[in-house]
């Protein structure tokens, strides 16, 4: 029971709301959280520590597209998908368990969200994807928002202050099979194929 | 070898290129009443502080100095307003005040730290390493005297450190070898041994280079100021000797058991060899070769940590090729052991023991409180679910250790506490023509 609620605990800290909370993967859960995006202030190395909740970690990041920069930024979809299928570990590092890239208007203007649910904490992953972008000589599609750093591939502090500030945070999340991270989603899976090929093998 | 900017090795203090050969040192802490005072007390000291270039050049030194600042300190000896705002919020914050991004709560939390370390009177140290205890009581008192005749300058604390005999090779209390694992950075000329990857460009360690993903934004301004200049953040950790031998009986009937424990939560067995290479006994001479003791990987070699636990001490602080974005969170750490030994065989004394090491590097947030935060002190790194670092990640009694082994793993509950954080700080190390700007500021400016 304790090491359960245990394994719920942010790095380095904890998070009031969720700490003592059983995370059962067989019990789906509901997580409402404030509208702060946490229940307890608690300073992480850039901003304000956001709880893994019940659908992980994610942000939710909605920003104004330049003008004209729809085209393009539908193009990185492709080129996304192109990449992925040449190197589908491209982007493991994130530790990603869904992306979901939006476009909508608001009025005259484009808007862009984009919604990652991934198993690193919020910082780690934002500076992870910077020096994946750098790395791989990909650009961002960030660079078509407004108000996006210029200088982002030398700037870690930087795009990070913009993905706060343009994150907002969810008021409910839902895990069907809580807290459980992408990693042991493989494993089962790989168990469940080894066990399939041991059954063939004792045919 | 990658090209860069040639590094002014006689701009840059000593501390983070060369290591003299010491065998003791003393940091004094110091705290500023006037900013005047404090200006003078620099520029008398100035001529003692070693570069990079007179420590490599030099044999004949018994002593080599470094100085270093806060943020407060900073503001103390006089720097503007509009310069301090340039540093960045992770410096101009503190440690203390970023204590629960390094997980140090607890007994580790600074209400409990000792030697002022919280106190936001804290505002320079100074480093002296010397070739031996006597060069060190020599130097310490030339620096008492010359405190006397500056103004507006006090020693808030002092620690006094010495190499654990046998002087034979670096080593902690705990007996682990020491200083197996260091950065090359690109431009010093350090050959890197094998497996410790390429050189790393000097701009992850010096403001005023290319760093690893090109030209640094948003240095600290004036240029003068920042450029040679390193962020090193101090750490002065306690080690549970008594403790730590309790742990190993307690978890091995034989003597080579509880080595192997020993081994096990290092990720090294205590000569430094490294378990990867030899997962199953111990390799003294292995761990005494500078050419063979780096140069191991996990992906391929150790996948499942069956050899080294992914829990242990250098698997988490130095994943190697199992993480991403490596060059752009290596550090480079100075420090040694204070406290007495506690030899073999003996009980607990009580006596206060560790290490108080400094991590260079020029970003703080991406490289020191990422390794603390993340690497040390994350319980679901390598998706290990309930686990800290052994030694630097907060311990409590609540956490575990998973030792992989066929057929069934060892898990270790309830880890203790082996260490202490007793103290830390954010220093910024300046260049030498920083320390002269800063030594020559007048009020007002």
């Amino acid at each position: 029971m304790a090491t359960q609620a245990r394994q719920q605990r942010e790095p380095a800290q904890s998070q009031a709301g969720t700490a003592t909370v059983q995370d059962d993967w067989t019990k789906p859960r509901a997580m409402a959280i404030p509208k702060e995006g946490y229940f307890k202030l608690e300073q992480g190395r850039y901003g304000p520590v956001y709880p893994k909740s019940p659908a992980c970690y994610g942000f939710t990041i909605i920003a104004r597209t330049k003008p004209g920069a729809e085209k393009i930024i539908r193009e990185y979809g492709k080129t996304i998908e192109r990449s992925l299928q040449g190197s589908p570990d491209l982007l493991a590092p994130l530790k990603l368990h869904y992306l979901r890239w939006v476009l909508f208007d608001i009025g005259k203007d484009k808007y862009f969200m984009y919604q990652g649910i991934f198993d690193t904490d919020f910082d780690k992953y934002t500076e992870d994807a910077i020096a994946l972008f750098a790395a791989a000589g990909l650009n961002t599609v960030f660079e078509n928002l407004e108000g996006f750093p210029e200088d982002w591939k030398t700037n870690p502090p930087a795009f990070v202050k913009f993905v706060r500030e343009h994150q907002c945070p969810s008021f409910l999340e839902y895990g069907e099979y809580p807290f459980v991270s992408a990693g042991e989603i493989k494993k089962a899976l790989k168990l469940k194929a080894a066990f399939s090929k041991m059954l063939d093998q004792m045919q | 070898m990658r090209k860069g900017r040639v590094l002014e090795l006689d701009d840059i203090q000593h501390f983070l290129i060369a290591r003299p050969p010491a065998l003791a040192a003393r940091y004094e802490f110091l705290s500023f009443a006037d900013a005047v005072g404090a200006r003078a007390w620099l520029a008398g000291i100035l001529a003692k502080v070693g570069t990079a270039q007179t420590v490599e050049s030099s044999r004949l030194d018994s002593r080599w100095v470094t100085v270093a600042f806060t943020w407060n300190g900073l503001r103390a000896i006089g720097l503007d307003h509009a310069s301090l705002l340039t540093f960045p919020e992770e410096f101009r914050q503190g440690m203390a005040a970023r204590a629960n991004i390094l997980g140090a709560t607890g007994a580790n939390h600074p209400g409990n730290w000792i030697g002022g370390m919280a106190n936001p009177n804290l505002h320079a140290i100074v480093v002296l390493f010397a070739s031996n205890v006597e060069e060190r009581e020599r130097c310490t008192r030339e620096h008492q005297e010359y405190l006397l005749r500056c103004t507006g300058v006090e020693v808030l604390s002092s620690l006094d450190l010495e190499a654990l005999p046998p002087h034979s090779h670096a080593h902690e209390h705990f007996g682990y070898r020491d200083r197996l694992s260091q950065p090359v950075i690109e431009g010093t000329g350090m050959e890197a041994t094998p497996g410790s990857g390429p050189a790393i460009k000097a701009g992850e360690f010096f403001l005023g280079y290319p760093d690893e993903e090109g030209e640094p934004a948003a240095l600290p301004h004036p240029a003068i100021l920042s450029r040679n200049g390193s962020y090193l953040a101090y750490v002065r950790l306690q080690e549970h000797v008594g403790a730590f031998r309790d742990f190993l009986r307690q978890n091995g009937e034989t003597q080579e058991q509880q080595e192997l424990v020993a081994a096990k939560l290092m990720g090294r067995w205590r000569s430094g060899a490294p378990l990867v290479l030899v997962p199953n006994k111990d390799d003294p001479e292995l761990g005494a070769d500078s050419r063979r003791t780096n140069d191991f990987a996990y992906a391929d070699k150790d996948p499942y940590g069956y050899a080294c636990p992914l829990g242990s001490h250098i698997r988490r602080m130095n994943p190697r090729d199992t993480a991403t974005n490596m060059n752009r969170r290596k550090m480079i750490r100075r420090g040694g052991t204070y406290g007495p030994p506690l030899p073999e065989g003996t009980p607990e004394d009580g006596k206060e023991r560790g290490i108080a090491a400094f991590i260079g590097c020029a970003s703080l947030v991406r490289q020191f409180e990422f390794a603390m935060n993340v690497w040390a002190n994350d319980p679901s790194f390598h998706e290990l679910g309930n686990e800290r670092d052994p030694f630097v990640g907060t311990q409590d009694g609540t956490y575990d250790m998973t030792i992989p082994h066929r057929p069934i793993r060892k898990k270790i509950t309830g880890l203790p506490a082996f260490t202490t954080v007793r103290g830390g700080a954010y220093f910024f190390l300046p260049g030498i023509k920083a320390l002269r700007y800063l030594a020559l500021l007048s009020d007002g400016v």
